[in-house]
């Protein structure tokens, strides 16, 4: 009988020896989740500037709306997009279903929220204080905008960390739009449930370990620009 | 219903800015009550009075960054509209700062004036030098002190060539050499033919710097008018206490 020392030492083995299947599934993984962040940002970073940088009728509805998005079940985003996707559904004809491009789609509906509630946190924080100067000095609505968001950068990196990390970390969405395609479609949270049903615990464990160090460096990374930006009286 | 006193009729200089019977009012009380005041072209005013009597809100109300609950702001015989604003600077009891750099600061709010970005270095450069902080372009303005923020939002606002420039206690808590690099400042900003409205507790700075007085007591003009006259002669009764240093309680 194997012991857990056992199957964690020859887990480090297979991180040291640059596994491929271990590399394939990292890369992957990175590579969906990077692109799902990026895109994420794109629309979640401005878009929440916007509503904590502007004061307009329904604003307080819009906000309750983000907030409630970020707490959406992985599986329910994974079924919604995979009825979209699927060869019967409006997007089909795309042929995107159990592709890197659907777990992508997947990912970015759930942090695009996320993304955008704490965008808005940030910037209307900012905002209150800034509003009178930028009036006083006739800032126009974009420049207002711009300004908040450069501003906030130190503080919006944390966000799209975060963002980031809730994408890394989820199974549901991307197992069930993805289908955990061998060599195709298997990402790290995907692969460790997976192998660890067919007993190849070695691997699930060394793509665990690899999931945690990434979990890790996202913390760190957020820790070391909160204080910059508190050095730098920034926060 | 209104008081002698709250109509003051300054009869001779161009009236730059006009308030007729300005009054505030929010939760039933009247923070600025029924103010008529001109404040007369290329002049320097200070606004006087204890802390609460509403002067920081007058200033507000002035500037177009809250709508007076009655009362009008009259701007060069017009009524206060963006242009007019875009028109005046404030500087506020606490200084906004960016989180950027000094010259940061100093580069955003000339972009916000139009100034091309070929021409902003030099204009930031020239800032920097009039307010003595040359060596802090780079610095955090947020990490400068209290009297060096001042400074920077002082030069900050002269950006654009404001006719009227507004300064809500830019020397309180200042030590008497920033004090005087600050009264410079404001000296410097009327010989370029702004026009400054400034609110001060202390009567040794409006005896240096203003032309014209004016005394808010509980949101009400207790008197105004020409600085030599009303520093040495004051006719209200809150005026006079606060001259001897007494406390008036109405
Ligand atoms: N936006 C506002 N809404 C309601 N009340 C206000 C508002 N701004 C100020 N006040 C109230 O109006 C009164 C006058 O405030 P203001 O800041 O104008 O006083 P001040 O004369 O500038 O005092 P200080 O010398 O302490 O700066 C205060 O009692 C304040 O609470
Ligand atoms: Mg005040």
């Amino acid at each position: 009988m194997e012991t857990f020392a056992d199957i964690l030492l020859r887990a480090f083995a297979l991180i040291a020896q640059g596994d491929p299947v271990l590399r394939g599934v990292v890369g992957l993984s990175l590579y969906v989740t990077l692109s799902a962040t990026a895109i994420a940002c794109a629309i979640g970073l401005p878009l929440g500037a916007v509503v904590g940088g502007t004061q307009f009728a329904g604003r307080g509805g819009v906000i309750i709306f983000l907030n409630a998005l970020m707490g959406l079940p992985p599986v329910v985003v994974g079924l919604v997009v995979y009825l979209l996707l699927s060869a019967s559904g409006p997007l089909g004809v795309l042929g995107l279903l159990y592709t890197p491009a659907a777990m992508i789609i997947a990912q970015t509906i759930l942090i695009t929220p996320i993304v955008a509630a704490l965008t808005v946190q940030v910037t209307s924080d900012m905002h209150r204080e800034y509003r009178e100067q930028f009036r006083s000095m006739g800032v126009g609505r974009l420049a207002r905008i711009g300004a908040l968001m450069w501003d906030a950068r130190l503080a919006l990196v944390p966000v799209a960390l975060a963002g980031f990390g809730r994408a890394v970390a989820e199974v549901g969405a991307v197992m069930i739009v993805g289908g955990n395609i061998n060599h195709v479609t298997r990402v790290m949270t995907t692969s460790i449930a997976l192998e660890t049903s067919k007993g190849n615990l070695e691997l699930a464990l060394a793509l665990g370990i690899v999931l945690l160090l990434i979990a890790l460096l996202v913390n760190a990374a957020v820790m070391t620009l909160r204080s910059a930006s508190v050095r730098a009286a920034y926060a | 219903m209104r008081e002698p006193a709250n109509i003051i009729r300054a009869d001779f200089g161009g009236t730059l800015l006009e308030t007729r019977g300005l009054t505030y009012r929010a939760d039933g009380t009247r923070f600025v009550d029924d103010v008529s005041l001109r404040l007369r072209e290329g002049r320097i005013t200070t606004i006087l009075g204890p802390n609460g009597a509403g002067k920081s809100l007058l200033l507000r109300l002035i500037h177009g960054l809250i709508a007076p609950t009655s009362g009008d702001v009259i701007w060069n015989g017009r009524s206060l509209d963006a242009p007019a604003r875009a028109a005046q600077a404030m500087v506020f009891q606490r200084p906004v700062m960016m989180r950027r750099s000094v010259a940061g600061n100093l580069r955003f709010a000339l972009k916000v004036k139009g100034v091309p970005r070929h021409a902003r270095a030099a204009q930031v450069e020239a800032l920097l030098t009039k307010a003595g902080l040359q060596d802090m372009a780079t610095r955090p303005a947020r990490l400068l002190s209290g009297g060096e923020q001042q400074k920077l939002a002082i030069v900050r606002a002269t950006i654009g060539a404001p006719r009227m420039l507004m300064l809500d206690e830019p020397t309180a808590n200042l030590d008497p050499s920033a004090t005087r690099a600050v009264e410079t400042l404001v000296q410097d900003v009327q010989t370029q033919g702004t026009t400054v409205v400034m609110v001060t507790h202390d009567q040794g700075q409006a005896k240096r710097l203003a032309q014209d007085v004016a005394f808010l007591q509980s949101g009400r003009l207790a008197e105004a008018g020409p600085a030599a006259r009303l520093l040495t002669e004051p006719q209200s009764r809150p005026m006079k206490a606060w001259l001897d240093g007494e406390l008036y309680v109405d």
